[in-house]
């Protein structure tokens, strides 16, 4: 119960202090074009200095998957009249395509939502976050711009690994946290249960808990007067000179880099001239806006809200969330994270975000290597975007030139594939994830090549061997299952099996389990998930956060064919798991290759020991039994064909192996 | 003759299942277009013809005679050229045979395919066991040393002993020649659905491989001579058409779907030419009527591709390729130069499964049966 204690103690700091009566705090000021505006905006300018800092609320919306947290924002935005209220809202945020598919949101959007309570307007920031832990470096930026966050969950699934994982991310960030039980609708809703879930878990009293249906819109004002009354406004000064934060970037491949900034103080405009603190390069901004969800950031909403007849001047002020643009060629230079500040005055640069750093790695190759330069484009087109992907050029003699990428996560890593696929177009062959492990060097000369102590070993050709190391680590990662009880004992054997250990197990209710497990990472990243779901009738819920590295038994598995090692095959493995990995490769190369003349030996193994072994056999017979007049032409066809495919085999030994074959062998498996 | 009564369940080939044909129009278009073109190849001299499909043992034996006279009157037919009918025991009485030897048919191959009524009903066949029989001895009473007959090995869950059994009961039945084929699971078929699909076994590789070559050794313990990877023959009775198309000799094809490759002087061309007629009956009728043959695609064939065609087909036969035919179409390399070099061939020869020597390039027996892997590496040596 280490967990709930924490929490209490953090809980008590965070909200006893801080129960916000921002009504009453803020001066009842009223400027009459806004009250307009809130009806019809599209006519009316707005002036952004008529939203001094305690009339701002910046908010996040978090919720494990499929809980209604897209469903609620288009709620938000049609009652804040942002979007028309035209009953076929969906996913407003969620721009992409894998997003609306998976009903996930990966790339966080931004808002920005006037409203009207006891007569005071507000200028309400809604910061879309993504869903996925996965993401937690996206979810980081978005909260560190927020003072607050709606933890939604839904009332008939209750708290799930996501909802846990989200809470504790919005909780040591410090932000006042909004619980809203969604999906009130539903036949099987028990809001009841939900609440004492809340309160079990996170702390949360019961009657803080506001219940609403998003679909039907029931109760969702509320939620945004809690907004109101329980999330401080930012706080800031205008009089302070300029400190913004980059919180994302996009890249417009007209415009340039488009920032989306926080302003922690001061104001900006048009024509100022800003350094960034990170790269210090100069720049004049061009265009400064608020955010809409509809269209992309630009400034198209702004000009209906700049002064008529002013200048063109486009001021953002303290507080406010919004974009800017000025003339940065590259994403690289409005790094995530980043302070800019006014040109010749320097201010202290806010605290720096945690990189994202890649846990799960692939090979990307083209299915047709005609197609490289083509894929290469698009990979670079596709992490403009998305900063966090990490590439590196690499060569397999099997499948040709290709990348080496490393992604935050697992659903990271489809998400990108996906969107290269819906986006760009392209087809790709990904190979089965792996980790970045670590060795510990105990050899001098070693020490001395690398220049340090500590190495990270992302492909099997840099594992170092036994004799120079003094140990190996492999990455980890503590996992949350939330599960109704009845499948625990599964569980338990699957965690088991993929050497994890358990770490926690909490009843969250009668019926419902919450299982903390520490993984090594490398036993998740393949195939944990279909397992745990396929387990537990598709009920239980797994999330999961970095929990860094631990010792570990690693060994350099070869793959042989009669007798060759094939360089591309082979794979770092836990010893335990050894055996198992190498029956299953054989196995797999066994029947992606075809058979050949001779006898193929197909194994397994770790230094001179073999572990594991297939036998390939022989073919007996292959010719084709009637060709007549009629069939020369289709046969001669094929022939040629399987002509050309020999001249791209790649030869291991005396072995011929097709590209496919290695395809079919190192290819993530994505259905069973 | 494009036509059949029955689809059988294992054949794709280019038929049609139609409820009455006008066999007089048929007839003409054939007849037409074995004129064209016959004329187009300035062909002089024909040494074969052969009636297949389809099921031709359909057709009247005065279609098969009109043709025969179209083909003598535009180039010369001796009266020893090789005239072969392909039969279906279903259509294979007495006197319709009779019917056929009168017409100018000298040849029969018949489409046993098994003696065993449980497989004949596997592959669709429309006749039994005792059908094909009586069809095999009518066809031996009047076609004395020159009927052949075709069978199936390979059927999805046919055993070894059943195979066996099969055999010997057809070389208690046949005459001098044998068509032995591993059934071929062809796309879009009714078995290979099957088989998909796991209603029917996939019969293992080594079990096919076990069957072909008991199957060899028992033809030629029998006398046989196993003079191309399916076909068998004794007392000299090879099938002289078609050791043309292993032998890459010229060869017009007429009527739907057929295949040729020869060169059309008529046409001032002088290069070999791959030829496919248009495959549906209807269409091709139409056009054979509107100017006189059905020539759907017309592929000039480079020195190449024809020596690739030499190379495929000709290994696929005892003799294999002789100095003498690879000169022909290889004035300029020897096929010495070609694959006496080190190289794919040199290594295939090592390992024992080609040989290359005075008389030419052929398999041996262990080559034969693996053919289809040793001819990508031979296709690339020649490219080279």
């Amino acid at each position: 119960m280490a967990l709930a204690g924490r929490t209490a103690l953090r809980w008590a700091r965070l909200w006893s202090p801080r129960p916000a009566a921002g009504a009453l705090r803020l001066p009842s000021w009223r400027p009459a074009a806004c009250v307009r505006l809130y009806g019809s905006r599209g006519e009316e300018k707005l002036d952004m200095s008529m939203y001094p800092v305690e009339s701002i609320r910046n908010f996040s919306i978090i919720a494990h998957v499929d809980h209604g947290k897209s469903t609620l924002a288009d709620r938000l935005l049609e009652i804040t009249g942002t979007i028309a209220k035209t009953g076929c809202n969906k996913q407003v945020l969620d721009k992409l395509q894998v997003e609306r598919e998976r009903g996930i949101t990966v790339k966080a959007q931004s808002a920005s939502l006037f409203y009207n309570h006891n007569e005071v307007n507000y200028l309400l920031n809604l910061i879309d976050t993504p869903g996925h832990v996965d993401f937690s470096y996206e979810v980081s930026r978005s909260l560190s711009a927020c003072q607050g966050v709606i933890l939604v969950v839904d009332a008939n699934e209750g708290i799930q690994a996501q909802t846990v994982a989200n809470f504790y991310l919005a909780f040591e960030a410090q932000l006042a946290i909004i619980p809203v039980i969604n999906k009130i609708d539903l036949k099987n809703a028990d809001p009841e249960r939900v609440e004492k879930q809340i309160e079990k878990l996170f702390d949360i009293p019961v009657d803080e808990c506001v219940r609403i249906s998003a679909k039907r819109g029931t109760n969702v004002e509320k939620v945004l007067q809690k907004v109101i009354e329980k999330i401080p406004p930012p706080h800031c000064n205008t009089a302070d000179p300029l400190k913004a934060l980059v919180f994302d970037s996009t890249f417009d491949h007209y415009r340039g880099v488009i920032a989306n900034i926080a302003l922690f103080g001061g104001e900006i405009e048009k024509g100022h001239k800003i350094v960034s603190a990170h790269t210090k390069k100069r720049y004049e901004v061009n265009e400064v806006g608020i955010l809409t969800p509809n269209e992309q950031p630009t400034h198209k909403l702004f000009q209906k809200l700049a002064p008529q007849g002013s200048s063109g001047k486009k001021i953002r002020y303290a507080g406010q969330v919004g974009y800017l643009i000025a003339g940065m060629k590259e994403v690289t230079e409005a790094q995530i994270g980043d302070t800019l500040f006014l040109y010749k005055q320097p201010v202290e640069p806010l605290p720096g975000f945690k990189s994202a750093k890649p846990m799960v790695f692939a090979g990307m190759y083209p299915v047709d290597q005609t197609e490289y330069n083509n894929l290469k484009s698009a990979l670079e087109r596709l992490t403009l975007n998305d900063s966090s992907v990490n590439v590196h050029r690499d060569n397999s003699l099997a499948l040709g030139a290709g990348w080496r990428l490393g992604f935050l996560g697992l659903l990271h890593m489809e998400v990108f594939n996906q969107r290269l696929e819906q986006e760009y177009n392209m087809s790709v062959i990904l190979t089965a994830p792996t980790v970045p492990y670590k060795a510990v060097l105990s050899s001098a000369k070693l020490i001395k090549e690398y220049g340090k102590k500590e190495i990270t070993i992302i492909s099997p050709a840099q594992f170092p061997d036994k004799l120079s190391v003094s140990e190996y680590l492999e990455p980890t990662v503590l996992g949350t299952i939330v599960t109704p009880q009845e499948y625990i004992g599964k569980i338990i054997v699957l965690c088991q099996d993929r050497r994890a250990v358990q770490k926690d197990m909490l009843y969250i209710d009668e019926h419902r389990v919450m299982l903390k497990y520490l993984f090594p990472l490398n036993e998740i990243v393949v195939d944990f998930y279909d397992a745990l779901k396929s387990l537990s009738s598709g009920y239980a819920s797994f999330d999961y956060e970095d929990a860094g590295y631990q010792a570990a038994d690693l060994i350099k598995m070869d793959i042989l064919l009669n007798g060759n090692p094939v360089e591309e095959l082979a794979t770092i493995v836990h010893n335990d798991k050894a055996y198992a990995t190498g029956k299953f490769l054989c196995e797999r190369l066994k029947d992606a290759i075809p058979r050949q003349l001779f006898e193929i030996a197909i194994q397994a193994a770790i230094g001179k020991k073999i572990i594991a072994r297939e036998t390939l056999k022989a073919y007996r017979k292959n010719v084709v039994a009637k060709c007549y007049g009629g069939d020369i032409t289709r046969r001669m066809k094929l022939l040629k064909r399987q002509a050309e495919g020999k001249k791209l085999m790649r030869k291991i030994g005396n072995v011929e192996v097709p590209r496919d074959a290695f395809i079919r062998v190192l290819k993530r498996q994505t259905d069973k | 003759w494009p036509y059949c009564r029955k689809r059988c369940s294992y054949c794709n080939f280019n038929k049609y299942v139609v409820p009455a044909v006008d066999e007089a129009a048929v007839r003409a278009c054939l007849v037409r277009e074995a004129q064209t073109l016959l004329r187009l190849s300035r062909v002089r001299s024909i040494t074969s013809v052969f009636f297949g499909g389809g099921t031709p043992s359909l057709a009247s034996p005065g279609t098969i005679a009109a043709v025969l006279e179209a083909v003598a009157g535009a180039a010369h037919l001796p009266a020893d050229a090789e005239v072969t009918l392909e039969v279906n025991p279903s259509s294979a009485s007495t006197p319709r045979l009779a019917g056929f030897r009168a017409a100018g048919v000298n040849r029969l191959s018949i489409g046993v395919q098994s003696l065993d009524d449980a497989e004949l009903r596997l592959l669709g066949r429309e006749h039994t066991a005792a059908e094909a029989r009586e069809a095999v001895e009518a066809a031996r009473r009047l076609f004395p040393g020159r009927t052949s007959i075709d069978l199936l090995f390979g059927l999805p869950g046919q055993s070894r002993s059943a195979w066996a059994r099969g055999l010997e009961a057809a070389l208690g039945l046949c005459d001098d020649h044998v068509s032995l084929y591993q059934l071929t699971l062809e796309r879009g078929t009714v078995l290979a659905a099957q088989v998909q699909g796991g209603s029917l076994p996939t019969p293992a590789q080594d079990l096919l491989a076990d069957m072909y070559h008991t199957a060899c050794d028992a033809l030629v313990a029998a006398g046989f001579r196993h003079y191309e990877v399916s076909n068998f023959a004794r007392k000299g009775a090879l099938s002289t058409h078609n050791l043309s198309y292993w032998r890459a000799e010229q060869y017009i094809g007429v009527g739907p779907g057929a295949h040729g490759r020869f060169v059309p002087w008529g046409e001032g061309s002088c290069s070999r030419e791959a030829r496919v007629q248009t495959l549906e009956p209807d269409a091709w009728m139409r056009e054979v009527q509107s100017r006189g043959h059905g020539t759907r695609r017309r592929v000039v064939l480079s020195p190449l591709e024809q020596l690739e065609e030499v190379l495929a087909l000709g290994l696929r036969t005892d003799e294999g390729i002789t100095q003498e035919r690879w000169g022909r179409f290889s004035p300029q390399l020897s096929l010495e130069a070609v694959f006496g070099v080190p190289g794919e061939a040199q290594e295939l020869q090592q390992q024992g499964w080609l040989v290359l020597d005075g008389s030419g390039l052929r398999c041996s027996r262990e080559g034969l049966a693996l053919l289809d892997s040793l001819l990508p590496a031979l296709l690339c040596q020649l490219q080279r």
